[in-house]
């Protein structure tokens, strides 16, 4: 159960399609025009209670093409990227154009911000990967969660690997490709006593199939993480710090450069409106990105505009450097594209780190919080409000699981507040960072 | 078997087989490729959607989108096991070519045959019609310039608007081993609107919006861009005048209408068949037992006439049904997939839903609300001395193991000695589900339906739900305000 995919030719293909698609656009009285292509295929595999549930084999290609007729837009998108398909999404997107409005913010990145620089960032591993031997690894790292004493059964480990190609042209004549791909091996777990029933999970991915942790390892960290829920007790009500570990403490990452990125400023609706320059966090913590890193997961030498990507900082010794800036959003602020269409990429922070004991040390008595629920982030104002689930911390040292309560804040406060950055950096995702220690939430618990 | 649905599957054969040169007998041939040896049930399903998008900004309808999607899907099991692949191409070659790779999940055991088709009947839960040709482009762009002028003309403060009208058209056409036949044509459309007011430097947003599965002609009709603006600046001002909320356990009153995503998060995912199946939710093996308080009454219904969740028959060609879940208190059923049915002994309740031909079905909600009880709001809100009333929400999560729950209201005001008296900030309220729907003590008699804004999020597959509720009481909720 393996499909043919042959990156070289599958990139090839793409590459002519948004030519053609470019070429019909110029045809047909488009002044300009860009066209993103993109083409994945994988296998996902799971497995439960020892035996195989699902094998899945998933191919998904799309092009989208935006056409701008003097100031105006119009944008059509495919899952099919057939010769007739392309012909009729351009058409669609032409005869859009004629109804939109005028936007002199419109129109393509400027040429000299195409990216010149297109090095091979090894960001493409294909993993020539048999169902059977992804059902094997699976199964063994759901054995190694199930054989911990205390699992009551297993909710399931899966398997998945995939790879593909994009591509983004336009018609400055930038011509951009990038091969990827990703593979991840993950387990979740069940354990159950008298005082109820808990699931955790954790989960190894990366680039290259060599680089994820082995299957024993991710299913008795599962089993690790579900057994020390069990008991859970609410924490009392009151004004306590706050340990994020880094799974949680990159969402706060995250909600940062929500609010830095062109879209929610230009709207008006972001907290951190005219604020370049301010303080916002103490002076020893810097972030910025590696849009270049080798092997990164977000690794990529030009943006979704063509731009060329750099390497940005955005909170510079605690102070907002930059904002995150598309060729349009930066139009609208009256600014200068930072090559960020799309997004950030390989966020990383530079800061002194602090062993995650001593963070619990300095925090003394305190919640460590290990999940977050729910969507209680404003981004207008940086209110924050979600549900919890972690520790209860006296002394510095780590009492009992902790579950069914809330903290809350403000953003800006808890910028303001972070005390320390932990060691215990998280590299999985495309935000690299460690527990973030806040000096003072609001818990509502029993 | 009425004519509509011969005429459903003419429409649907003609616009999803015939440009691959398909007609209904190849799909037995295709079938035959998914019930490979040792395969006890296959389906093929096919899918072709029409997306439309129009945004406005800044007084304008800068942007615009259009997106086709479609191909078919294949799965094929053998007792507990699925496999499943898929492609964009609606061709013979294609059929062979997934049906032998989702059959290769077992390899062995004996050939069966599918059944002889049977189209399904059922009735109509909505009109299977395109819902973007309705109105041309200058309609739909006049539409969402009404919006920004009303929202604009309504308070001096609002400072930016947006506004937004997408529609669905989509087409599906189900052929499985057990002879099952069945196709469907469904609309979606949906109005947003969202606006930014600013006053001595605060900034609040405010939204509404609604729609459902009819032409987009009838929100023109309705004339929905003047309600929702003026929602969208009304809930904008309650919010720049909120004060922090309370932290902390206390009676929490939710507003009829949206605020049912309670129900969604704390008792329905609970409820889906494959969580019961592998004994994962919170309320497994409960079926008989009290689960909420005496009074309770809660269902599930595909069959509501033009509702966003509705189903006129499921993604495994199941019709709709209203399926009740809780009855005075008591859990009565699970939502079902023909495959956890089938595993449980119990008979699919019309719920496999799926995001598209690219994803496997699972066993989903549809509109999900909480019948009307016998108090009177005013009475609610005059029995707690000091407490919440929560109007509207953003969204919600459930761990269905744990079975906390958290919804996240975005409307909400403090009671207090049963008046309500100060707006405050948006808040997440916490519970256990089980817990929570016992601590119910009382439920209006104005049962309100959402106005068609839901998606629900399960595994990476969102699909468009629907809720409601009477004004309801539940006795103590943690609320996660600052005020502590």
């Amino acid at each position: 159960m393996t499909q043919a995919f042959d990156a070289a030719i599958q990139q090839r293909l793409l590459e002519s399609r948004a030519e053609s698609a470019l070429a019909l656009a110029r045809r047909l009285g488009a002044d300009a025009c860009e066209v993103g292509a993109s083409v994945d295929q994988g296998i996902g595999i799971s497995v439960r209670e020892g035996d195989v549930e699902t094998v899945e084999l998933s191919r998904d290609q799309g092009i989208a093409v935006t056409v701008y007729v003097g100031a105006r837009k119009g944008s059509a998108s495919s899952s099919d990227a057939g010769e007739a398909s392309i012909r009729a999404v351009v058409e669609k997107a032409m005869a859009i154009a004629c109804h939109t409005g005028e936007d002199p913010a419109s129109g393509l990145a400027d040429a000299e911000l195409m990216a010149q620089a297109l090095p091979d960032l090894d960001v493409h591993h294909p993993w020539a990967l048999t169902t059977d031997r992804g059902i094997e690894l699976a199964l063994a790292c759901e054995a190694a969660g199930r054989g911990v004493a205390g699992i009551r059964s297993s909710d399931g480990a899966s398997l998945s690997s995939g790879e593909g190609v994009r591509v983004y042209a336009n018609s400055h004549g930038f011509l951009g490709s990038q091969r990827g791909s990703r593979h991840s091996l993950s387990c979740m777990l069940i354990a159950e006593n008298e005082t109820g029933m808990q699931r955790d999970y954790d989960y190894t991915t990366a680039r290259h199939p060599g680089d994820l942790q082995s299957p024993e390892v991710v299913g008795a960290s599962a089993a690790k993480r579900t057994l020390r829920r069990l008991g859970g007790r609410r924490p009392a009500t009151g004004r306590f710090p706050v340990l994020f570990d880094p799974t949680q403490a990159s969402g706060l990452v995250g909600h940062l450069m929500g609010a830095v990125a062109g879209g929610a400023l230009y709207r008006q609706a972001s907290f951190l409106c005219d604020r370049l320059g301010d303080p916002l966090f103490p002076d020893w913590f810097s972030l910025g990105e590696r849009p270049m890193e080798i092997g990164g997961m977000a690794s990529s030498p030009f943006d979704n505009d063509g731009v060329q990507t750099r390497d940005n900082v955005f909170i510079d010794q605690g102070r907002l450097a930059s904002y995150m800036l598309s060729a349009y959003s930066a139009r609208r602020l009256g600014m200068q594209s930072t090559g960020n269409a799309g997004g950030a990429r390989n966020l990383r922070i530079d800061a002194p780190l602090t062993a995650p004991e001593v963070l619990l040390e300095r925090m003394g008595r305190g919640v460590l919080v290990t999940e977050l629920m729910g969507q209680g982030v404003n981004g207008v104002t940086g209110d924050y409000s979600r549900g919890a689930a972690g520790f209860w911390v006296e002394n510095g040292e780590i009492q009992y699981p902790v579950e069914e309560f809330t903290i809350a804040g403000n953003l800006e406060s808890m910028f303001r507040g972070l005390m320390g950055v932990g060691s215990d950096t998280d590299t999985r995702g495309s935000i690299h960072t460690g527990s973030w220690l806040i000096d003072e939430m609001t818990v509502a618990g029993g | 078997m009425t004519s509509r649905q011969h005429l459903l599957l003419d429409d649907a054969t003609d616009i999803l087989l015939a440009p691959g040169g398909l007609g209904l007998d190849d799909l037995d041939a295709g079938l035959d490729h998914a019930m490979g040896a040792g395969i006890d049930y296959a389906d093929l399903y096919f899918q072709r959607s029409w997306h439309e998008g129009w945004v406005l900004e800044d007084g304008e309808v800068k942007e615009a989108s259009y997106n086709i999607d479609g191909g078919v899907g294949v799965r094929a099991m053998a007792g507990e096991k699925t496999g499943f692949a898929y492609s964009n191409q609606i061709s013979g070659e294609a059929l062979a070519e997934t049906g032998r790779t989702a059959s290769g999940i077992v390899r062995s055991g004996k050939r069966l045959a599918s059944a002889p088709r049977i189209l399904v009947g059922g009735e109509a839960r909505y009109a299977g019609v395109d819902p973007l040709t309705g109105l041309s482009a200058e309609d739909k762009i006049a539409m969402l310039k009404e919006a920004d002028r009303i929202a604009r003309a309504a308070d001096p403060l609002v400072s930016q608007v947006s506004a937004s009208l997408t529609g669905v058209h989509e087409v599906v056409l189900v052929r499985a081993s057990d002879g099952t036949l069945a196709a469907d044509i469904r609309p979606l459309v949906r109005f947003n609107v969202s606006v930014i007011v600013v006053k001595n430097g605060r900034r609040e947003r405010g939204s509404a919006g609604g729609g459902g599965r009819y032409p987009m002609s009838r929100l023109r009709d309705e004339n929905v861009a003047e309600r929702y603006a003026k929602e969208a600046v009304r809930q904008a001002l309650v919010n720049l005048d909120a004060v922090e909320a309370p932290a902390g356990q206390m009676p929490v009153v939710l507003g009829p209408g949206w605020p049912g995503i309670l129900l969604h998060e704390a008792v329905g995912h609970g409820l889906e068949g494959d969580f019961n199946r592998k004994g994962s939710s919170a309320f497994a093996g409960r079926i008989g037992q009290q689960v909420a308080s005496r009074g309770v009454t809660v269902v599930d219904d595909a069959t509501l006439a033009d509702r966003r969740g509705s189903m006129s028959v499921d993604d495994e060609g199941t019709p709709g049904q209203c399926n009740t879940l809780i009855e005075d208190g008591v859990l009565t059923g699970y939502m079902q997939d023909k495959l956890n049915a089938r595993l449980m002994g119990m008979a699919p309740t019309g719920n496999a839903r799926r995001e598209s031909f690219a994803h496997l079905p699972m066993p989903r909600m549809t509109n999900t609300y909480m019948r009307a009880g016998q108090d009177e709001p005013a009475d609610i809100l005059r029995s707690v001395k000091r407490g919440i009333y929560a109007v509207s929400f953003g969204g919600g999560q459930v761990d269905i193991t744990s079975g906390k729950f958290v919804f996240s209201a975005s409307e909400a005001y403090l009671i207090e000695d049963g008046c309500i008296t100060v707006p405050v900030k948006g808040a997440t309220l916490i519970g256990n589900g089980p817990e929570a729907m016992g601590r119910v003590s009382m439920i209006g008699h104005d049962l309100e339906l959402d106005t068609g804004i839901g998606v629900c999020g399960k595994e990476g597959q969102g699909v468009p739900v629907g809720v409601g509720q009477p004004t309801l009481k539940l006795d103590e909720l943690t609320v996660g305000g600052t005020q502590s």
